[in-house]
C-alpha cells in the first residue's frame, strides 16, 4: 500500500509538470504534441540519443544518490555544485601530475581523487553543523561560491594550459589531460562511457550503505530522531559529518566523471559553476526527490531527467523552443513533489497508525523499493527534528 | 597600491559599493521580514531573475524605467502568491520548495529572454538623485548622488526595523515566528500574518531584480549569479536585524566594488581577483560560525503551523 502511495505522488507531479509544459509550449506558439514527441524522440529515440541521455543522467544520479544519503540523516545538502567542482579539481590535479600511470590504475585513481575532493568539501559543512551548529543550507551555499571562485583562480593561473599562455588567449582551461585517465567509450560511435555504470554502481553502494550497514542504520536513526539516537548511544555529531561527507563524495565522483568523460578531456570554466556542472548540483535534487530520496529509485528518475535535458536540446533544434525550458520544468517538478509530499505524509500516517510501528526504525524497515513515507524536516539536526 | 589610496578613488569605490549593495539590501530585507515570521524563502534568486527579466523587458518595450520597476515588483508579488500557496496551504518543505522556485525562475527567465529578446539589448539607466547640500560637500559629495532605488533600499532599513519593532503587525510577525501556537491562541491568524510577510519578501526580491538589471542595463541568463542566495545568508549574517543586514549588504557591495576597482587600476591581476571574490563568502561562513552559538534564529523558522 505504501508502495503504491509512494509511486502515485511523483506520477501526479509529473503529470502536473507536463501540463505546465504544454501551457508553456502553447504560449510559445508550438504544438504541445509535436513538442512532446520531439522531446521523447530526442531523449530516447535511438542509440545515440539514449547514450546521450545516460551521460546527462550520470551527474544527476550521483548527486541524487548523495542527497538521498544526507536527507536520510536529516541533513540538507545544497552544496552539490561546489562538491562537484572540488572533486573535478582534485581529480584534474592528480591526472596532471601522474599522466603516465597506466590506464587501469589511473582511472580508479582519478575517480578516487574526485571522491576525496568532494567528500572533503562536503565534510566541511558537516563539521560546521555538528560542532558549531551552523545551518548547513547556508554553509553549503557559501561553499558553492567559494569553490567556483577557487576553480576560476586555479584555471586562470596555476593550472592553465601553457599553450593558452603562449598564445596569449588565456582561456581558463587546463591542457588536454592524459588519455590514460579518459573514461573508455562503451559503444563505439556514441558518447556512452564508463562513467555511466560507475554511477549506477555508486547508487547501489549508497543503497547498501544506508540499509545494510551499521553506519547506514545510525544515519537513519539520527535522521529519524536525533534525541532518540543520542539516547541509544549513537554518535550523532559524527553521523552528521559522515552523512555530508558521503553526500559530497558522491558529488565529487560526479565531478571527476564530468571531466574524464568529457569530449574535451579537460577542465574548463566560464566563470560560473553552471558552466561546468550544468547545474547538476541542483538538478540532482530534483532527481532525488522524484525518486523518493531512495538511491535505487533515483536511478530511473535521473534517467528521466537526463532525458528531459537531452530532449530539450532536440526541442530547441526542431521547434526553436529554448532548452532552458528543461530547467523551468525541473523547478515545477520540485514544487509539485514537495507540495504533494504533504499528501503522501497524510496517507502514510494513516497506514502507519494502523500498523503501530515502534519509534526509531519505523516505516523504513521494509528495506527494498519503498520510497520514504516522509521527507525529513528541513532544518534537521539535533535541535530541528523534535516534533 | 598607492593609486588606490587617494581620497577620490576611495570615495568613488565606496559610492559604487553603495550602489552594488542595493539589490542585496532589497532582497535581504524582504527575506528578513519573511524569516521573522518563520518562513524561509530560498527561492529569492529565482524571484530576482524573474523580476529582473520582466523589468528589463518592460523597459525595452515602453522605455519607461519606472514602469520597469513596477513590473519587477509585480512579478515578485505574483511569485509571492505562488510561494504562499506552496508554503502555507501545501506546507511544503521550505528548504526544497525554494530550490524549486529558484530553478523555475532560472529556467523561465532564460526561456523568456531567448524567445522575447534574444540578444543583449541595452536600456537607459535610472537617473541619479542628488541630496541637496550634501552633494556639494568637498571630496565626499559623490556619495550622495545615487539612484532612487538605492535611496529607497536604504530607506527600507529603518522602515522595516520600525515595522517589526513598533507596529502591531510587526509584533504579530515576531510572535508568529517565535511561538505560533501562543500567537494563535491569542487570536492572531498565523497564516494570515505569514501571507503578508511572504508577499512583502517576494515583492522586495522582485524590486531587487529590477534594481540589478536597471543598474546593469542589460539582461542575461542567470544574471544574478547566486546573488539571491547570498541575500538569504545575509539575513543570518545580520542576525535577523535590519541594521546588521544592511551592514552585511554594504560589506558585500564594498568588497565587490573594491575588487573591480583594483582590477581596473591593475593593482591585482585577474587571478588574484578570483581569490578576493571568495572573501565575502568565506567571511559569511566565519560570521555564521561566530554567531551560531550566540544568536537564536526565530524558533518557528521553516516549521509549518499546525493547530494542536
Amino acid at each position: 500500500m505504501q508502495r503504491i502511495v509512494g509511486a502515485i505522488v511523483p506520477l501526479l507531479a509529473a503529470v502536473a509538470a507536463f501540463f505546465c509544459a504544454a501551457i508553456i509550449l502553447l504560449f510559445l506558439g508550438a504544438s504541445p504534441w509535436e513538442g512532446f514527441t520531439s522531446l521523447v524522440d530526442g531523449a530516447f529515440g535511438d542509440v545515440n540519443s539514449l547514450s546521450q541521455t545516460a551521460v546527462r543522467a550520470t551527474p544527476l544520479l550521483l548527486v541524487g544518490a548523495g542527497i538521498s544519503i544526507s536527507f536520510r540523516a536529516s541533513v540538507i545538502n545544497i552544496g552539490g555544485e561546489g562538491q562537484i567542482v572540488a572533486g573535478a579539481l582534485l581529480s584534474t590535479i592528480v591526472a596532471l601530475n601522474l599522466p603516465d600511470v597506466p590506464r587501469p590504475l589511473l582511472i580508479p585513481l582519478v575517480m578516487l581523487a574526485g571522491i576525496v575532493g568532494g567528500g572533503f568539501w562536503g565534510a566541511i559543512p558537516g563539521v560546521l553543523k555538528a560542532y558549531a551548529s551552523v545551518n548547513e543550507i547556508l554553509s553549503t551555499i557559501m561553499l558553492n561560491i567559494v569553490a567556483v571562485q577557487f576553480l576560476n583562480f586555479m584555471l586562470r593561473s596555476p593550472l592553465i594550459d601553457p599553450k593558452e599562455v603562449e598564445a596569449g588567449t588565456r582561456i581558463p582551461q587546463t591542457e588536454r589531460l592524459s588519455d590514460n585517465a579518459a573514461l573508455p567509450t562503451l559503444i563505439d560511435g556514441t558518447r556512452l562511457h564508463l562513467g555511466v555504470p560507475i554511477a549506477i554502481a555508486a547508487a547501489i553502494v549508497a543503497y547498501v550503505i544506508l540499509w545494510r550497514t551499521p553506519l547506514g542504520f545510525r544515519l537513519r536513526a539520527v535522521g529519524h530522531s536525533p534525541d532518540a539516537a543520542k539516547a541509544a548511544g549513537i554518535p550523532v555529531k559524527r553521523s552528521i559529518v559522515a552523512a555530508l561527507a558521503m553526500s559530497g563524495a558522491m558529488c565529487g565522483l560526479a565531478g571527476a566523471i564530468l571531466v574524464f568523460g568529457s569530449e574535451g578531456q579537460r577542465l574548463i570554466t566560464d566563470g560560473t559553476s553552471a558552466g561546468f556542472t550544468g547545474s547538476a548540483g541542483f538538478n540532482g535534487i530534483v532527481a532525488a526527490l522524484f525518486g523518493g530520496l531512495h538511491p535505487l529509485w533515483t536511478i530511473p528518475s535521473s534517467f528521466l531527467f537526463g532525458g528531459l535535458l537531452t530532449g530539450a536540446t532536440e526541442l530547441q533544434r526542431s521547434l526553436q523552443v529554448p532548452a532552458a525550458m528543461a530547467v523551468a520544468l525541473n523547478g515545477i517538478v520540485v514544487i509539485f513533489v514537495v507540495s504533494s509530499a504533504r499528501v503522501r505524509e497524510r496517507l502514510n500516517d494513516g497506514l502507519a497508525a494502523r500498523k503501530e510501528f515502534d519509534g526509531t526504525t519505523g516505516p523504513d524497515t521494509p528495506p527494498s523499493a519503498t520510497p520514504p513515507p516522509t521527507t525529513p524536516p528541513v532544518d534537521g539536526g539535533p535541535e530541528g527534528a523534535t516534533t | 597600491m598607492s593609486d588606490f589610496f587617494t581620497v577620490s578613488v576611495i570615495v568613488a569605490t565606496i559610492a559604487s559599493g553603495i550602489r552594488l549593495a542595493t539589490p542585496y539590501l532589497f532582497a535581504a530585507l524582504g527575506e528578513t521580514v519573511g524569516q521573522r515570521s518563520g518562513v524561509l524563502n530560498l527561492g529569492v534568486d529565482g524571484v530576482m531573475l524573474l523580476g529582473a527579466f520582466f523589468a528589463h523587458w518592460t523597459a525595452l518595450e515602453t522605455g519607461n524605467l519606472w514602469l520597469a520597476v513596477l513590473a519587477g515588483m509585480f512579478t515578485g508579488l505574483v511569485m509571492g502568491v505562488i510561494y504562499a500557496v506552496i508554503t502555507l496551504y501545501f506546507k511544503a518543505q521550505q528548504g526544497i520548495s525554494g530550490i524549486g522556485i529558484f530553478l523555475f525562475g532560472l529556467g523561465f527567465s532564460d526561456l523568456m529572454f531567448e524567445v522575447k529578446i534574444g540578444s543583449p539589448k541595452f536600456t537607459k539607466q535610472l537617473p541619479d538623485i542628488e541630496i541637496p547640500l550634501l552633494v556639494d560637500l568637498p571630496k565626499v559629495g559623490e556619495l550622495f548622488s545615487q539612484s532612487l532605488l538605492t535611496w529607497g533600499a536604504f530607506a527600507m532599513v529603518p522602515t522595516i526595523a520600525i515595522l517589526l519593532r513598533r507596529t502591531t503587525f510587526g509584533m504579530n510577525v515576531r510572535a508568529v515566528g517565535e511561538n505560533p501556537q501562543a500567537a494563535d491562541s491569542l487570536g492572531v491568524s498565523v497564516n494570515r500574518v505569514r501571507i503578508k510577510t511572504i508577499l512583502i519578501g517576494n515583492t522586495m526580491a522582485g524590486i531587487a531584480g529590477a534594481a540589478l538589471v536597471l543598474e546593469a542595463k542589460v539582461f542575461q541568463p542567470n544574471l544574478t549569479q547566486g546573488l539571491g542566495f547570498i541575500a538569504v545568508a545575509l539575513v543570518y549574517f545580520g542576525a535577523w536585524r535590519p541594521l546588521y543586514v544592511m551592514a552585511g549588504a554594504l560589506l558585500y557591495g564594498l568588497v565587490q566594488a573594491t575588487v573591480i576597482r583594483w582590477k581596473v587600476l591593475q593593482i591585482i591581476d585577474r587571478d588574484l581577483s578570483d581569490i578576493a571574490a571568495m572573501a565575502p563568502a568565506v567571511l559569511t561562513v566565519v560570521a555564521l560560525i561566530v554567531l551560531a552559538g550566540r544568536i537564536q534564529a526565530p524558533s518557528a523558522l521553516t516549521k509549518p503551523f499546525e493547530r494542536h
